[in-house]
């Protein structure tokens, strides 16, 4: 793979599963340790995917995702921009508290938390960055914070 | 994704083949509710086919299981590879479901 993708895409959640696999099908060519690629990052990059259309840009099919895949330095960083006015990441509670565990929604960023190297936001809270390191462990819980 | 569905003593058994996502997980969702809604309370969604199910699966899962329950009922899940167990200890899910290794063991004694 080249060291960098970028994509486009509509605000259309049938859209994800395409734009994900073609992601991956692009990494593999790079890919070292496949399990690790293929769970965790494929979770985030999907996870963070469904978030900007359903949540940042409100379904709005006028309103696109950008993604930008970056391969450098032993990591592999997915960046991925909404056109919503953004969120506060620390409003979304812990999906596994037993008050909160039989809600419906909110597991996709905890998600990314958990299988990612790091997660970030920028400031208006419409982009999220996702790392995962290339060259560590084996397992593939070790991608992220303890399970 | 696609699922067949399937009658066995009493038991809804809802196959899934393919992944269990944000683009499709209505389909399962309204597929299982007719089922509640004709008076089955006893399901089992098998995933010996399933690659993946993202977090907008598992809240599709969570709400069903809370509406078959009120109704008296319960979902059991079966079949769960290595990554689909991981996504469900990690958002411990695990917890709310009973999970089994095959679809007849679900079955069985339901």
């Amino acid at each position: 793979m080249e060291n960098e993708i970028v994509l486009e895409l509509p605000t259309d959640v049938r859209s994800i599963e395409h734009a994900v696999d073609y992601v991956m099908r692009r990494c593999d060519a790079c890919d070292r340790q496949g399990h690790r690629l293929h769970l965790n990052f494929r979770v985030g990059l999907t996870e963070a995917l469904a978030n900007a259309m359903l949540y940042g840009n409100g379904h709005d099919p006028s309103k696109r995702v950008r993604v930008e895949i970056v391969v450098a330095n032993g990591e592999i960083k997915a960046c991925v921009t909404d056109q919503g006015v953004g969120f506060d990441p620390q409003s979304i509670p812990d999906p596994t508290t037993p008050e909160n565990l039989l809600n419906p929604g909110g597991r996709g960023l905890f998600l990314m938390r958990q299988l990612l190297d790091e997660v970030s936001f920028n400031d208006q809270g419409n982009q999220v960055t996702l790392v995962l390191r290339l060259d560590p462990g084996p397992s593939v819980l070790e991608g992220g914070a303890p399970a | 994704m696609s699922f067949q569905v399937s009658h066995n003593d009493g038991v809804t058994l809802v196959e899934v083949e393919g992944q269990l996502i944000v683009g499709n997980r209505q389909e399962l969702k309204q597929k299982v509710l007719e089922h509640l809604e004709g008076g089955d309370r006893k399901f089992v969604i098998d995933f010996s086919d399933t690659g993946y199910i993202d977090s907008s699966g598992l809240g599709v899962l969570v709400s069903l299981s809370k509406k078959i329950r009120e109704q008296g009922g319960e979902l059991r899940l079966s079949s769960l590879n290595e990554d689909l167990r991981t996504l469900f200890e990690l958002t411990k899910l695990d917890t709310l479901f009973k999970i089994a290794d095959t679809k007849e063991e679900a079955l069985e004694g339901f």
